[in-house]
């Protein structure tokens, strides 16, 4: 695949090095090494089943990783001092409070100061375009809704790395692309270093900064693909569909 | 396809409901359509939009306020062995084997064991599962219990396979996989297949024609003609216009 070289000045973020994994004698992650710089964009496809969730749960540091290290910043990644958020598939608001308060929450565990924590948060409500569903629950919401202020949390926290594990599901094409745009326009405003996992290569294409496609179990990185297509995409663009083809090759199993 | 052959014929179906509070929900409202023999059929969806409902009615599982549903110049009344149905939720037997589940249809109509295994086994040949007879459900990934659902059906004869979002449970790759197998399973068995989803790729993937529904009260917005040629590529410039033809046609659901 080809790819113009674009000098990247942004410092390394995470570095992630030798990373393996065991259950057991299930060998499922295999000496995987890569960099992600700050404020970049990743998404990481791979074949079904092939450990992508143990993956992100080595980089949450929910398992610790059998051999191998992840740095943030240079440091040994420690959940105590680095701040890592997560979104998951399904939506995980906090049924008992609403909108705001819910994008407070985690602003108020790591105990910022209360002007700090209502300009994040306005910031967000304006950014996904949810003022007017501030004082609003989550069971009166939708579940795209709910799922945006689940992202809004959690770029709200202005973590060191935001971890997504298919956030947009099934959701169908029109919905998922008013939702991708959206969390680009978070990312572009934020400025947050992400990792989005998804099944679905269009969405990787039309992402990603860059591309890690894992390969079957024990999975390793098959491949690492810089992705320079400006923003914002043009799915029908020969480039595009040329690199989604060639991810679709990758890791077609059927 | 035989186009001038009309095998089912629904004419100004409606269908209403009372909710919780005895409001009058309408879910169908006057929908007319000919659905030709042989051909491979989409209907097509927002969710909750009264797809199932008025799959349902022409099923003969709920009886329609109003118009009727002929099939073969027939009234349908009550539940047709002529038409099968395939799930999303396959409501495979967890007690029994593979094969065991595939015979069910007519080890109830009295055919003899020899006979209807030989067909079950057949079908079972058709959606790849040989080998897998004797497992019990649990055993099987969710890709495969839909192959066993489909192989039911197709085992029970039936003129017309009603199949309702049967891969809306499944990972976007297992999905890509079980769509290119249903088409072939549907190119080599020739049989009118009334497709459900709410998903634009899936529907551009496998109708000869696709009926585009309105939000409920389910109307026909508009009905597609979809002549690519199968195997279909859904990256092709022309699948990917019909693609966004239609994903501009239905409203964004937040």
């Amino acid at each position: 695949m080809k790819s113009e070289t674009v000098i990247d000045n942004r410092p390394v973020k995470v570095q992630v090095s030798h990373l393996t994994k065991y259950f057991g004698s299930l060998h499922v992650l295999d000496d995987v090494s890569f960099d992600i710089k700050k404020g970049e964009f990743v998404c990481v496809v791979g074949p079904t089943g092939c450990g992508k969730t143990t993956f992100l749960n080595l980089l949450t540091k929910i398992y610790e990783p059998s051999e191998g290290e992840l740095r943030i910043d240079g440091e040994l990644a420690d959940p105590k001092k680095h701040n890592l958020a997560f979104v998951f598939q399904e939506p995980s608001a906090l049924p008992w409070l609403t909108v705001e308060d819910n994008l407070r929450f985690g602003l108020k565990i790591k105990k910022l100061p209360k002007e700090e924590i209502e300009r994040r948060v306005d910031r967000i409500l304006k950014l996904l375009g949810l003022e007017e569903f501030r004082k609003a629950y989550p069971g009166q919401l939708s579940t795209s809704t709910e799922q945006r202020v689940i992202i809004g949390r959690a770029f709200a926290m202005e973590p060191d790395l935001l971890l997504m594990d298919e956030p947009y599901g099934q959701m169908d094409i029109k919905l998922r692309f008013y939702l991708e745009d959206e969390v680009l326009r978070l990312w572009r405003e934020i400025g947050t270093t992400v990792v989005f996992i998804t099944h679905n290569i269009e969405e990787a294409v039309y992402l990603s900064e860059k591309v890690l496609i894992l390969s079957n179990k024990p999975a390793t990185i098959k491949e690492e693909l810089k992705n320079n297509l400006p923003y914002p995409r043009d799915i029908a663009s020969r480039e595009f569909v040329e690199m989604r083809k060639h991810i679709t090759e990758q890791i077609k199993w059927w | 396809m035989d186009e001038n052959k009309v095998i089912l014929k629904i004419s100004n179906l409606s269908k209403t409901f009372e909710d919780k509070k005895g409001n009058v929900v309408r879910a169908v409202d006057n929908v007319s359509f000919d659905v030709y023999d042989n051909e491979f059929l989409v209907l097509l969806g927002p969710g909750q939009c009264g797809k199932t409902v008025m799959l349902n009615v022409i099923a003969g599982l709920l009886e329609p306020d109003d118009g009727e549903v002929r099939l073969d110049g027939e009234a349908v009344n009550g539940h047709s062995p002529k038409i099968g149905m395939v799930l999303q939720k396959t409501a495979l037997m967890p007690w029994k084997t593979v094969i065991e589940n595939t015979e069910i249809g007519p080890k109830w109509k009295g055919v003899s064991k020899k006979e209807r295994r030989e067909k079950a086994e057949s079908y079972i040949k058709l959606v790849g599962l040989s080998g897998f007879e004797k497992s019990y459900p649990a055993q099987l990934s969710g890709g495969m219990k839909q192959r066993v659902g489909i192989a039911r059906a197709y085992t029970n004869d039936p003129e017309i396979l009603i199949m309702d979002e049967p891969f809306g449970a499944l990972d976007a790759q297992t999905r890509y996989a079980m769509e290119e197998e249903v088409a072939r399973i549907w190119q080599q068995e020739k049989r009118t297949v009334i497709f459900v989803t709410n998903n634009i790729e899936e529907a551009c993937y496998l109708g000869d024609r696709i009926i585009l529904f309105s939000e409920r009260p389910a109307t026909i917005k508009e009905i597609y003609v979809n002549d690519l040629p199968r195997p279909r590529d859904m990256i092709s410039e022309e699948f990917m216009k019909l693609r966004t033809k239609i994903s501009d046609n239905t409203d964004l659901a937040i």
